[in-house]
């Protein structure tokens, strides 16, 4: 029940902003369909299909992963830090790890937002992008595996700096190597199995493949899945510190 | 009641709370009053159950802090010195909120924003954003905030700083009419006539301990009801001197030969007065002679 306080929360905050979120949210996916969309356009053939059809479901894993964390981490750790609302939550009779629940599902729901939007947008530059109920699947469990690692990360850390640094040298690095533009089998063998660690890999493959049928196509949802726990058991255990 | 036994908040070296001892009775109106630093933010905080203690305890109503915090924490309505509120939502969804959050049934939530922002005076603002609400009307919010769920205690840190005078008073009346309904209301300042104005029982915070318990009256006369003032031009400062009664004021004044001038002793006269021993300056200033 205090779950939905918390959503209801997100949401009053999502329709104030809506404008704001809706357009910032639209800018990156759009820069990167006209770049490596048209840019590199229809001409260039890779994996057997158009680059277009090749590089949009990376695009959407990879817009999906950086705004669930970015809205996690970032509004939590301004609500610690800087604007102190976090004591509003802190002080009242909820329990902290149910905040973490609806932070984290508010997050993944933005996430999947940003992901709408850029598939409509892609209509728009004739990408033939196939949306699977697989496809959503792995898609949400992208979002929660980014929110909750948002989570983590905006209750560790103290400061607008360390966060940034963190996009820095975790988020953005993944966001390019994780097979969003290019094959990772075109990467030197070391180097493609780390890749493959990834989660965000993972649910680029995941969404490339877009059907539950195929030969492993369950592997990426696992380690999604894994990931996601990982991360949530990591938030409550860090809710359960600061209360 | 609320009973702190040996409470102690260490920071590294800092003992910003040092082992506390301190009843504060069911409708008491007890004012915190300390100089910067004093370890006032860090009671009213550990208070709030959002700074854990390092070594002691504390209860209300006889419910440990550290056993049941939910209890504690639907009992207790919090002003926290600077301004936490949503700032992108209006003043009546962070009231709905607040409202949620302690699990008020719906019909008995509405009524009570309404009546909040009735007596806070923001009823024609409630569908403003917060961040454009100035500094007053922030801190009226907050104080409608923590009374929403009528708590039985209500803490404020500081909750007059940045108030212009007006908004100020009518502060005071707001909290002395809560008091008198029955409310307990503590209260940190470092104006000491706010204190004197609206404690029944005041506490002299200097670093982390309590230098001074008792009612504004018996603080006063402790130091002496009567304060010389004179204006020593040697040093530039004005000086002070306590007398129990006035006969004596008026003989020391009259040894002096610089003007000088006799008036009651106030809060403020025996919070330096103490806070200064404390420390341990300006010690020449309470029986210094300018004869
Ligand atoms: N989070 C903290 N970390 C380290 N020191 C702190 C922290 N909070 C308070 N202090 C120290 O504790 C002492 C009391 O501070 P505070 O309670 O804010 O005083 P006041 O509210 O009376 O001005 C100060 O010396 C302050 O520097
Ligand atoms: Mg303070």
């Amino acid at each position: 029940m205090n779950v939905l306080t918390i959503l209801w929360h997100e949401q009053k905050i999502f329709k104030q902003k809506f404008w704001t979120i809706t357009s910032s949210s639209m800018i990156s996916p759009l820069l990167y369909l006209i770049a490596f969309g048209w840019g590199l356009g229809s001409e260039v053939i890779i994996s057997g299909t158009s680059y277009m059809n090749f590089v949009m479901p990376g695009i959407v894993a990879m817009t999906t992963m950086t705004v669930s964390f970015g809205t996690v981490a970032n509004s939590l750790n301004i609500s610690r830090t800087y604007d102190k609302t976090f004591e509003e939550f802190m002080t009242s009779p909820i329990r902290i790890w149910e905040y973490a629940i609806g932070k984290i599902t508010a997050g993944a729901l933005r996430g999947m937002y940003s992901a709408v939007l850029i598939i409509i947008i892609a209509l728009f530059f004739k990408a033939n992008i196939i949306v699977t109920g697989f496809f959503v699947l792995v898609a949400f469990l992208n979002a929660l595996v980014f929110s909750s690692l948002g989570f983590v990360v905006g209750m560790v850390i103290d400061s607008h700096l360390e966060m940034s640094k963190f996009t820095s040298f975790i988020i953005t690095p993944m966001a390019f190597l994780s097979g969003t533009f290019f094959p990772i089998e075109k990467m030197p063998f070391i180097l493609n199995e780390l890749i493959r660690i990834l989660p965000l890999t993972q649910s680029t493959i995941g969404m490339r493949t877009g059907t539950p049928l195929s030969q492993n196509a369950w592997i990426s949802p696992s380690i999604l899945i894994t990931y996601f726990l990982l991360f949530l058991f990591l938030s409550i255990r860090l809710c359960k510190r600061a209360e | 009641m609320i009973i702190l036994k040996n409470l102690t908040k260490t920071y590294g070296s800092i003992n910003a709370i040092d082992q506390l001892n301190l009843r504060i009775h069911k409708g008491e109106f007890f004012g915190l009053l300390g100089p910067n630093g004093a370890g006032k933010t860090t009671l009213i905080r550990m208070l709030s159950t959002l700074t854990p203690s390092t070594l002691g305890s504390i209860s209300i109503d006889g419910v440990l802090m550290d056993r049941d915090k939910s209890r504690v924490k639907s009992k207790i309505g919090i002003v926290s010195q600077h301004t936490n509120l949503e700032s992108e939502l209006t003043a009546k969804q962070n009231l709905e909120l607040h409202g949620k959050l302690f699990r008020m049934p719906k019909d008995v939530l509405t009524k009570r924003i309404d009546e909040s922002l009735e007596f806070t005076n923001l009823s024609n603002r409630k569908n403003d954003i917060i961040r454009h609400f100035s500094g007053g009307m922030k801190r009226k919010l907050m104080i409608a905030r923590a009374l929403l769920h009528s708590p039985e205690v209500l803490l404020m840190d500081e909750p007059t700083i940045g108030l212009d005078v007006t908004a100020r008073r009518k502060l005071w009346d707001l909290m002395k009419r809560l008091n008198k309904e029955g409310m307990t209301v503590i209260l940190t300042t470092h104006y000491v006539e706010e204190a004197e104005a609206l404690c029944s029982r005041v506490g002299f915070l200097n670093f982390g301990k309590i230098i001074a318990l008792d009612t504004p009256t018996n603080l006063i006369r402790a130091s002496g009801e009567f304060a010389l003032e004179c204006f020593d031009e040697r040093v530039n400062e004005t000086k002070n001197m306590f007398f129990s009664d006035r006969e004596t004021a008026l003989e020391k004044a009259k040894s002096l030969s610089t003007s000088v001038n006799i008036r009651p002793t106030n809060l403020e006269d025996t919070f330096v007065l103490l806070t200064n021993r404390k420390v341990g300056e300006n010690h020449e200033c309470f029986n210094h002679s300018l004869a």
